[in-house]
């Protein structure tokens, strides 16, 4: 364990900002989100949730995948040609650090996601450890302990000390750049364990699977959904993309671009779509993450961070209707 | 620094060589690479992403036989703007092709030594050509061979040409073919697949693969199963919208699993675990 003065945290990320490209949570415009490290940058190391999730540094939220020049029934192809370079993120938060996981299981399983894969490598996770949830966390009902994120390096914040402990490798590298500035330590930090919320979850797991899905709920259940997808853009989890084309005007560039499952022309097929309600699409945002996701990969795909919580202008979210398949009795 | 590689989503150069119209509005697609080479090799079952940039970008099942080195071929009904598209393509016009996606038929266990029962309605004897002329080409490997087919109508029976001149000619091979309604230049029987098919009264010995709409699969699948079948000897092609083709992008999902990767092809019994979204 290694500890350094509060105080002196501004040395500490100026430090690490000339040797890496370092992002952390700031105030811009009253929202909190990780932004390149500046020495004028108001940094916010209390607020829970930035509102961009660390996601969009690995799965882009728009990505140039190739450009295709076609000229008289002509097509030549040529990569997007997008350098990476290494970065660190601080303030990654035990939520978000766990919803790389999720992302991992999908994109780093084979066949490897390549961009992802880079990404994932050049990027450095600096977790901070929660002290108090706010009222719409519910991490630790999925398992989490917000007092211990994982990460490269996990952190903890007192009155007076960081607390700075590498996990791996790329964590060990990046404290090096800045061993001079951090002190040995036996001490460690005070680790409140948190309130432990509980959500009734026995039921969803894969033997349940047909009868979560034909539960008579989800039209009940979804009817004020207005599909905006806000949920899954601020999900940490969301993992689902489309992939389009944008014509330059002298050639066209195919991106890829998040998704939502929310939408009617997610399916929609030259000779139908297998959900033509939205109770249906509602139904496998839901599923995927409570039953599907599990099934494949023996997690859950949600984390608890509570962001669709806030961001549903429709006052519906997953611990709605965790507790409402529960009771139900129909499972 | 570092590049990412990108190789799974990057399609490669494909020409179109060949055209063949096989009804008003299915043409089958020669294509090869840019120097002439079949682009990949594939197993029967299995699918590929062509596209024209600009246009879009769809999964399509490889019509051709594995055992075709030379080239793959495609046959597309026109009925979107994808394919309404490569339906106005000339001979020599690129497109671009990645794959193989999928899994496959299973031509080298559960068929091999096997009576064979194919049953294709409309469009949809496209996967399962491929399947039938891996048959005939590695004819020893297997037993009998019933081909049932429909369509709409005579003039939309695709590859009628190939299978009256060829495929009935094969040793050891019974083709029947059916149109739904009568209509005037057609002497051969009239009436949709599942009927036609409890009419023959196939013994249940053999093994079934069933392509075609959703309505036609799921009907003959019941006259399978009237007849004797049983469900882990009936396979069958499930299709869904598909843009990455790895299991990734998250909209080819039927529950846990993903038709674009745990797919096309499905053993019916398996279809029973999964939520009826298809």
């Amino acid at each position: 364990m290694m500890k350094i003065a509060k105080e002196h945290l501004p040395r500490l990320f100026a430090a690490l900002a000339k040797q890496i490209d370092l992002l952390l949570p700031a105030q811009q415009a009253e929202v909190v989100n990780f932004a390149p490290f500046c020495p004028d940058a108001e940094i916010d190391l209390t607020t829970l949730k930035t509102a961009n999730t660390p996601k969009h540094f690995f799965l882009p939220q728009v990505e140039d995948l190739y450009t295709a020049a076609v000229n008289a029934g002509q097509i030549s192809i040529s990569a997007a040609d997008t350098p990476i370079k290494p970065f660190a993120i601080f303030g990654v938060r035990a939520c978000d650090a766990a919803a790389l996981d999720v992302l991992d299981s999908v994109y780093l399983s084979d066949p490897i996601d390549q961009f992802y894969q880079t990404r994932r490598q050049a990027g450095c996770i600096i977790t901070l450890a929660c002290e108090k949830p706010t009222a719409s966390c519910f991490c630790t009902a999925f398992g989490i302990n917000p007092t211990e994120p994982c990460g490269d390096i996990t952190t903890w914040l007192t009155d007076d000390v960081l607390y700075w402990q590498p996990n791996t490798e790329k964590g060990d590298k990046i404290t090096e750049l800045v061993a001079d500035l951090l002190q040995l330590t036996d001490e460690s930090p005070a680790q409140d364990i948190s309130e432990n919320i509980c959500l009734p979850l026995d039921k969803f797991n894969p033997d349940n699977l047909l009868a979560l899905f034909n539960a008579p709920n989800w039209q009940d259940l979804s009817v004020a959904c207005i599909a905006c997808g806000a949920c899954t853009f601020v999900c940490p989890t969301c993992q689902c993309y489309d992939i389009t084309d944008f014509d330059t005007g002298t050639s066209i560039t195919r991106y890829r671009c998040w998704d939502s499952c929310l939408y009617s022309d997610f399916t929609q097929m030259a000779h139908g779509n297998p959900r033509t309600t939205q109770a249906e699409r509602f139904r496998q945002r839901f599923m995927h993450k409570l039953v599907y996701h599990p099934a494949n990969n023996d997690q859950y795909g949600c984390v608890g961070c509570g962001r669709c919580v806030a961001a549903c202008p429709a006052g519906l979210n997953i611990v709605k209707v965790i507790k409402k398949l529960e009771v139900a009795g129909n499972v | 620094m570092c590049k990412p590689s990108t190789d799974l989503l990057i399609p490669q150069v494909g020409i179109i060589t060949h055209i063949r119209q096989e009804t008003p509005d299915v043409k089958t697609f020669r294509i090869v690479t840019t120097s002439g080479a079949k682009a990949f090799s594939h197993m029967p079952g299995q699918c590929a992403m062509l596209s024209v940039p600009g246009i879009g970008e769809a999964m399509f099942s490889i019509a051709s036989s594995p055992t075709n080195t030379e080239f793959m071929e495609f046959s597309i009904k026109a009925c979107g703007t994808l394919t309404d598209h490569l339906h106005r393509l000339a001979i020599g016009s690129h497109v671009t092709i990645r794959g193989p996606y999928g899994n496959i038929f299973p031509m080298e266990d559960a068929f091999k030594g096997r009576d064979l029962l194919f049953i294709a309605g409309g469009i949809g004897l496209a996967p399962v050509r491929s399947a039938i002329k891996y048959v005939f080409d590695n004819r020893t490997n297997y037993g009998h061979v019933d081909i049932l087919y429909g369509a709409r109508s005579a003039d939309d029976l695709v590859y009628r040409h190939e299978i009256e001149e060829n495929w009935a000619s094969q040793p050891n091979t019974n083709v029947y073919i059916t149109i739904d309604r009568p209509q005037d230049d057609w002497s051969g029987h009239t009436g949709f697949v599942p009927a036609y098919f409890a009419d023959i009264g196939f013994a249940p010995d053999k093994m079934a693969l069933v392509c075609g709409p959703p309505i036609m699969i799921k009907r003959t699948l019941d006259a399978l199963l009237t007849a004797g079948f049983k469900k882990d000897q009936v396979y069958t092609t499930l299709e869904l919208r598909m843009k990455c083709g790895i299991g990734k992008c998250g909209r080819c999902n039927i529950g846990p699993k993903y038709v674009c990767k745990d797919g096309p092809v499905f053993r019916c019994d398996e279809l029973d675990a999964l939520p009826d979204e298809y």
